[in-house]
């Protein structure tokens, strides 16, 4: 017991002050949003769109990225002989409708907005999740406990993860949406209360990610739920995650509105 | 048993031969090399099947690994009729891999103890549907048990927590559980499926998605193979790298389970701080190349980045504060006996259960098992620098919380150790052209355990079948038997003490 209290003294309150304070560094190495310069780009090379793993780059319509199939692997990155792509610093990629991951190079990401008023009238200062992976690989499935953590602390902002979808208020969904676990996932969905909102994490529920075009799965989970938030990524990072979500329930102060350092 | 004279052919992980080097023996030949190799200790790391371009009749292969001489041991069979004798009685440990050759390529193991599905999967390559009368997941028959007071329990496929789908159903007495059966398959998404015709420009990815939580050890495999294949050499640099981390990906998902252990029974202090901890450990690695998950770090010939001097400075500062911090927070659980009570004799696997189903990894260290591809086929950087095998006796929930606290202590020396002596140098060689009409197979100690992949490559230098066998595969059959005569409430412990991979075994 007095071990326990001592190590407690030493582990210190680890909480972080984000976003009522500065923000978790962000890795050196951050791949954010691969931002491509088409003023270097020499005619008819289509290097990276060739490259991309996962067909998110199309060279011929104004060097468009689709972020909800984007990998953030380095791909694209390598393989430009003029090195004209680079990820971004930005960890704020969340978005409320599916073509708004979308974009052309110089075209601002259409960041998250707060549901209607009703709708958050009706949730209060609460929002409890029901988390389902479909096919997930595990990565967006910890990076989303990692928020319920003691460094993230998610129920200070009122955010919950529950077991039974009859306590939720929304599903969050992760994986390409196996075949196999198709029914179960609408049937979680079905078994919640309206009103009820649909987030998806991660390159897979939003377009299948690296599965996409596999018999064996639904490229994401569009095909059958609406989806109020995607939060792109693979996996998103944590600071990804909670911003798209803040902002999702208006409780994204607007001093945490910027890129983290 | 007579092992001297084994038909099957010897080679090393990582090393490419051709496929003609590979003896094609009947099938019952092949089956007595298995079945006398694993009486003399060899272990079954891969048995698949596969068709050749253009041929109707399946090969299977097998691929045993001879952990005392670091050894592979590979052979093949033509299958002329799809109904052969099961080799399952005799040799309990490739009971899932005949049930996976069954549902991939419908031969029938006649005399198979239990022949079900493993995935519930279309067969291979995964084009056409399943048969309209095949069991459904979820509504398939299972093992039952009838009599007074004996009831059953139906977990999943959605469990209460964040994690990943899988059903459990269990047979009980009271609060005893007789048996658990465990159905799989709701993450399949087809990998091995889309790899014939590859190397393609998504196969990295899939071996980082194929369980993500092991994305080096899968990754590792992946590129080893292909190095093999086209004779590439990785240089030091590289090779450092990878094995720090592959560390770094062990010490997180260790730290994370020996917080999720003490969460299980009520220990909410060791808990809290090691699910800080882990992410620590994450962010290392995501100081080496900018994902947590150290995705984008491997390619094949190599790594695509390598942390500068500043860099690795502070990496070593962060991996001191992480370690002084996960040190305090695990030996609370050695230090309070609430908790060792709970973990002590608890899910625990015999020691010769555990060697008859070829369990691999942390479980079959707990039980004494001197079983880690990291000792005994070493690649790369641990056959420059061994690491210290570490085990436990009683294979039960505390052996195997002890084993992962002391291979963390193993992989915390070893990270400081090599991160820190990374010579300059190139990082990455040009991949080379696939050897035509040849066999590689790797084995990798991932967290879980033993990692193995083999490619073949048909005369085109292309995969012409990609073989994964992720550890869980081996080991999902540990946890049931762990269960066995345990009290019900105990499920979510001897669970979380395997911690296995459902995508990695749906793949």
């Amino acid at each position: 017991m007095i071990r326990a209290l001592w190590a407690r003294r030493n582990q210190g309150h680890r909480t972080m002050a984000w976003p009522n304070g500065p923000a978790p560094a962000l890795p050196a190495r951050f791949r954010g949003r691969p931002a491509i310069d088409p003023a270097r780009c020499v005619a008819g090379c289509t290097a990276c769109e060739t490259a991309c793993p996962t067909d998110a780059i199309s060279v011929t319509d104004r060097h468009r990225i689709d972020l909800g199939r984007c990998l953030f692997c380095t791909e694209c990155v390598e393989a430009c002989p003029e090195d004209a792509i680079h990820h971004e610093r930005d960890h704020r990629l969340s978005v409320h409708h599916r073509d708004d991951l979308s974009v052309a190079p110089a075209e601002a990401l259409k960041l998250a907005h707060a549901l209607e008023s009703k709708i958050l009238r009706v949730l209060g200062r609460s929002l409890k999740l029901r988390q389902v992976s479909a096919g997930g690989c595990n990565g967006c499935e910890s990076d989303v406990n990692v928020l319920s953590t003691i460094g993230w602390d998610l129920s200070r902002f009122g955010i919950q993860m529950v077991a039974s979808p009859r306590h939720a208020d929304g599903l969050l969904v992760t994986g390409c949406i196996s075949e196999n676990m198709r029914e179960a996932l609408l049937a979680t969905y079905a078994a919640m209360p309206d009103p009820k909102i649909v987030i998806a994490v991660g390159a897979c529920a939003i377009s299948g990610g690296p599965f996409a075009g596999h018999p064996q799965q639904h490229d994401g989970v569009t095909g059958f739920l609406p989806v109020d938030l995607f939060i792109p990524g693979c996996p998103p990072h944590p600071l990804t995650m909670l911003d798209g979500l803040l902002r999702l329930i208006d409780r994204l102060p607007q001093s945490a509105d910027q890129a983290a350092e | 048993m007579n092992t001297e004279n084994s038909p099957l052919k010897t080679t090393r992980s990582g090393v490419a031969l051709p496929l003609r080097e590979v003896p094609v023996l009947p099938l019952e030949a092949l089956h007595n090399a298995v079945a006398d190799g694993v009486k003399s200790q060899w272990r079954v790391s891969s048995l698949f099947a596969f068709r050749r371009d253009g041929e109707d009749a399946a090969h299977m292969m097998a691929v045993l690994a001879d952990d005392a001489a670091s050894l592979l041991r590979v052979g093949m069979a033509r299958i002329e009729d799809t109904r052969y004798p099961s080799l399952s009685n005799r040799c309990p440990q490739v009971h899932l891999f005949e049930r996976e050759m069954h549902e991939q390529f419908g031969l029938v193991p006649e005399g198979h103890p239990w022949l079900k599905p493993v995935r519930y999967a279309r067969p291979f390559p995964g084009r056409e549907p399943r048969a309209q009368n095949a069991p459904r997941i979820g509504a398939a028959d299972f093992y039952h048990v009838t009599g007074d007071s004996v009831h059953e329990v139906a977990v999943g496929p959605v469990h209460a927590g964040v994690i990943e789908p899988g059903h459990f159903r269990f047979q009980c007495h009271g609060e005893q559980v007789f048996h658990l059966e465990i159905m799989l398959g709701y993450q399949h998404r087809g990998v091995e499926e889309a790899l014939p015709g590859g190397p393609h420009k998504r196969s990295l990815s899939h071996m980082e998605t194929l369980a993500g939580d092991s994305s080096i050890a899968h990754g590792w495999a992946y590129c080893m193979n292909l190095e093999g294949l086209a004779g590439t050499d990785v240089p030091m640099q590289a090779q450092t790298l990878r094995g720090v981390a592959l560390e770094l990906e062990r010490l997180a998902n260790h730290t994370g389970d020996l917080g999720a252990l003490a969460g299980d029974v009520g220990y909410l202090p060791t808990m809290s701080f090691c699910g800080r901890i882990r992410g620590d450990f994450l962010n290392l690695s995501a100081a080496i190349c900018g994902n947590r998950f150290g995705r984008g770090l491997l390619c094949p010939g190599g790594v695509r980045s390598m942390p500068n001097e500043e860099e690795t400075a502070q990496m070593i500062e962060r991996l001191g504060a992480a370690e002084r911090d996960v040190r305090e927070a695990v030996n609370l659980i050695w230090s309070t006996p609430t908790v060792l009570g709970r973990f002590e004799n608890t899910g625990t696997v015999p020691r010769k259960l555990c060697v008859e189903l070829g369990l691999v990894g942390p479980a079959a260290r707990a039980c004494g098992v001197e079983a880690d591809v990291r000792v005994n086929h070493p690649c790369g950087l641990y056959e420059r620098a061994p690491i210290r095998l570490r085990t436990a006796h009683y294979g039960d929930v505390n052996s195997r919380a002890s084993v992962r606290w002391h291979e963390m202590e193993e992989s915390l020396a070893f990270v400081r150790e090599h991160l820190d002596t990374i010579p300059s140098g190139p990082i990455r060689q040009p991949l080379g052209a696939l050897a035509p009409d040849h066999v590689v197979a790797t084995l990798v100690e991932g967290w879980r355990g033993e990692v193995c992949h083999v490619a073949l490559t048909g005369s085109d230098g292309r995969f012409l079948r990609y073989k994964i066998t992720d550890p869980s595969f081996h080991n999902w059959m540990g946890l049931a038997v762990a269960l066995r005569g345990q009290e019900i409430s105990d499920f979510p412990l001897c669970n979380k003490s395997f911690n296995l991979s459902y995508c990695g075994f749906d793949l």
